[in-house]
């Protein structure tokens, strides 16, 4: 009689010889092939660009698995935790970019064989910046950025009596028409107070300083632009200015659709969406402009990174340079996906110049390029998700229980310190 | 003629090999995420730095999470949530499958399987759906109330402004308790009804017989013969509500709503270790977590164990 372990074990090979044949058979396929993890919508311009990709290379496939942008940054982090289903080349988008680069599980493309330090001037600045960590390596390569702007309501505008000079001279200015709007035509100013406080935070920050915390581990909230910001949105909220609106939920999209959002900051994008189907029936009735005193911000942009475990990084790097190096391939991805391109190159296109119809013939391309040019990177820390948790927790019990704005951004600053003494 | 060589397992490992693709399974996806998160609840760990990245820090992560104020203010949320879904749940259900029991014949499955249906259907679905009903502008709970409030006599009783049922702290737990008690009534009703079969007719015939109402047959008869499906049901709805995770998320954008009002622990737990990227104090919290679940489901079996002669 054999003994159980041995009956069990026999049991056990059998499985694993099937798991060995099938593993075979995934590897023979790899061959030849190289993988691209994306999110909506890199994803569409990677799968664009493989015609291009056969010219140079005809017996290599490129593999394009698409996420949902959560799942796709979840993904990620499990595949570089467990140095495992690694892809070729990954799409990092803005907000993780500096959090992928402090693990280190991504390659240095500053240094040889890649060298992407030497063309570091054909790329908008604060893009670069953002992908280089604080050791000097440069982990990813910006593709598209989203510099901000105001886009705005010329109709509600008009009504209420109020200019795009008025509108956007200063924050107090801004509330001030809001004001005005509101009396006028019952429109809100913005979607959420919050939105205000998210710009006003990231404006004025000294070279160096960070976001929420600086390089030395010192917590910020409490200083002037924070105190700022909480003022100005509790302001927004008195006056009922807001919808208490999220962005993507369908109160937003009812909002532009109705005409009850007079204004918007958001990166360039958002006008392709808007034009798409967010409200494609308010066609020429939006303008853009720069944001509230001249308040240099961007809302996200997609890079290009390699990872540390990744199997055939030179062809990923081949195509990270024609993604991201490629007049042609920039310019084709701003004008199918608006996906706005990082590479300086291409800022004299002719594109840049053509009207833009549905805001109206407005040629806010050149707006938004001038943004670029001005937004800076900020350093970011790996603590800046739970600190931004922190702060908006803060912004709603200032916003909806009238908790003091010195006290709330205290409390705040005791909680993050907390963290950062971890 | 040509004999087929034929595979053939000896009767003595069939067993172990019709066994084998559950224990495989329960191995990787059950024993060994639970031995992992026991081992990360006492390490630090940069996920996206690989495994190697890990370093011992013995109990921190416990006493952080002890001295959390999220992580309380979450248990709080949660104990809410799970008291208001959770208590109507089994007040409804019991007497709502007694009413079937007695009242429907023909069109009895019919009606069940009504109140079984939402059981059934995708959170997502649920939630998208009455993420519509609960919109502040547009949403039709909210159109309702403006209409039910132009009525002539009872108007007043009704709000005039529309009310904000998701970014307003105060209304975001009643609103994601409101979902969670539709979503498992019928559930609990099912259960209930399936004890109510087991009830032998007789000694309702005998209760008839010595002149007992039917009040009092519910109480003296259905009720006590219900316990041991009661104390199933109340065991399911502790730990089903202690781990409230999907309604909740989806409710409020992942984010728990205004103020964190309806961010439950489990919520909590997914944020600290995918948004916050804190593996280990996540893992922390969720055996924190278990120990709550553990200690109400010991308190639940002794408030439903039937009492000896002695006790």
């Amino acid at each position: 009689m054999r003994s159980a372990t041995q009956k069990f074990k026999t049991a056990a090979r059998s499985w694993a010889g099937l798991l060995l044949a099938g593993g075979c058979i995934t590897f023979a396929q790899a061959q030849q092939s190289i993988t691209v993890a994306a999110y909506p919508a890199v994803d569409e311009i990677a799968k664009a660009a493989v015609a291009q990709w056969k010219k140079k290379y005809p017996t290599v496939e490129v593999k394009v698995v698409s996420r949902a942008f959560a799942d796709h940054h979840t993904a990620m982090t499990t595949a570089l935790s467990t140095s495992s289903n690694l892809p070729d080349v990954m799409v990092v988008e803005f907000g993780y970019v500096a959090r992928f680069a402090e693990g280190g599980g991504l390659e240095d493309l500053g240094i040889a064989p890649y060298g992407i330090k030497a063309q570091q001037a054909r790329f908008v600045p604060f893009a670069f910046r953002q992908a280089t960590a604080a050791s000097g390596a440069v982990v990813a390569v910006p593709a598209d950025i989203g510099p901000g702007t105001l886009l705005y309501r010329t109709d509600i505008l008009k009504k209420a009596g109020v200019s795009e000079a008025e509108l956007a001279q200063s924050w107090d200015a801004y509330v001030a028409a809001g004001v005005k709007i509101k009396a006028a035509t019952g429109a809100y100013l913005v979607a959420h107070a919050r939105d205000v406080k998210d710009i006003v935070i990231r404006s004025d920050i000294k070279p160096g300083e960070g976001l929420y915390i600086d390089a030395k581990g010192r917590v910020l909230v409490d200083s002037p632009r924070f105190v700022r910001a909480f003022e100005l949105a509790k302001k927004v909220r008195d006056g009922k200015l807001d919808g208490k609106i999220n962005a993507w939920s369908n109160e937003w999209s009812e909002g532009f659709k109705r005409g009850t959002i007079a204004t918007q900051m958001s990166g360039a994008w958002l006008a392709g969406h808007l034009n798409n189907w967010l409200a494609p029936d308010t066609k020429g009735l939006w303008r853009a402009s720069q944001l509230p005193e001249k308040a240099w911000g961007s809302w996200g942009g997609s890079f290009y990174a390699i990872p540390k475990g990744a199997k055939n990084k030179a062809l990923a790097w081949d195509f990270i340079q024609m993604m991201t190096l490629d007049p042609q391939m920039q310019l084709s991805a701003f004008k199918s996906q608006d996906a706005f391109p990082a590479l300086v190159d291409v800022h004299n296109d002719a594109f840049f110049d053509q009207p833009i119809e549905f805001l109206g013939g407005q040629k806010a391309r050149l707006l938004w390029r001038e943004a670029s040019r001005k937004i800076n990177a900020v350093d970011v820390h790996k603590l800046d998700p739970i600190a931004e948790e922190i702060i908006n927790t803060e912004m709603d019990k200032v916003l909806d229980q009238g908790k003091d704005v010195r006290t709330a951004l205290a409390d705040a600053k005791a909680l993050l310190e907390r963290r950062v003494k971890r | 003629m040509s004999s087929r060589p034929v595979f053939r397992l000896s009767p003595t490992s069939v067993p172990y090999v019709l066994l084998s693709p559950f224990v495989l399974l329960f191995l990787v996806f059950g024993v060994f995420p639970l031995c992992f998160s026991f081992y990360l609840a006492f390490q630090t760990w940069e996920p996206t730095a690989g495994l190697a990245s890990m370093k011992f820090v013995g109990l921190d992560n416990f006493a952080f999470a002890i001295t959390d104020e999220w992580f309380w203010k979450s248990l709080k949320n949660t104990a809410w949530l799970a008291l208001a879904s959770g208590v109507p749940q089994h007040l409804i259900a019991i007497p709502l499958a007694y009413f079937i029991h007695t009242s429907f014949k023909r069109t009895r499955n019919a009606v069940i399987g009504a109140y079984f249906l939402p059981y059934i259907t995708s959170t997502v679905a649920i939630a998208m759906m009455f993420s519509t009903l609960f919109s502040t502008d547009y949403g039709l709970i909210n159109l309702s109330l403006r209409s039910l409030s132009n009525l002539p006599v009872l108007g007043g009783l009704f709000p005039v402004d529309p009310i904000d049922w998701l970014n307003r702290a105060e209304n975001v737990k009643p609103a994601v308790a409101l979902v969670v008690f539709w979503r498992y009534v019928g559930f609990n009703t099912v259960l209930y009804l399936a004890a109510l079969q087991t009830i032998p007719k007789d000694i309702y015939e005998a209760a008839t017989m010595d002149g007992a109402g039917r009040w009092q047959q519910f109480w003296f008869i259905t009720l006590p013969s219900l316990k041991p499906m009661i104390y199933f049901g109340v065991t399911l709805s502790v730990v089903g509500g202690l781990q409230l995770f999907e309604e909740p998320f989806i409710l409020t954008g992942g984010r728990g709503g205004t103020d964190q009002a309806g961010m439950t622990t489990a919520m909590y737990m997914y944020r600290t270790a995918f948004e916050f990227n804190d593996f280990g104090a996540a893992s922390a919290l969720s055996w924190l977590l278990f120990v709550f679940v553990a200690l109400l489901t010991w308190l639940t079996n002794r408030a439903f164990k039937p009492r000896g002669p002695s006790a």
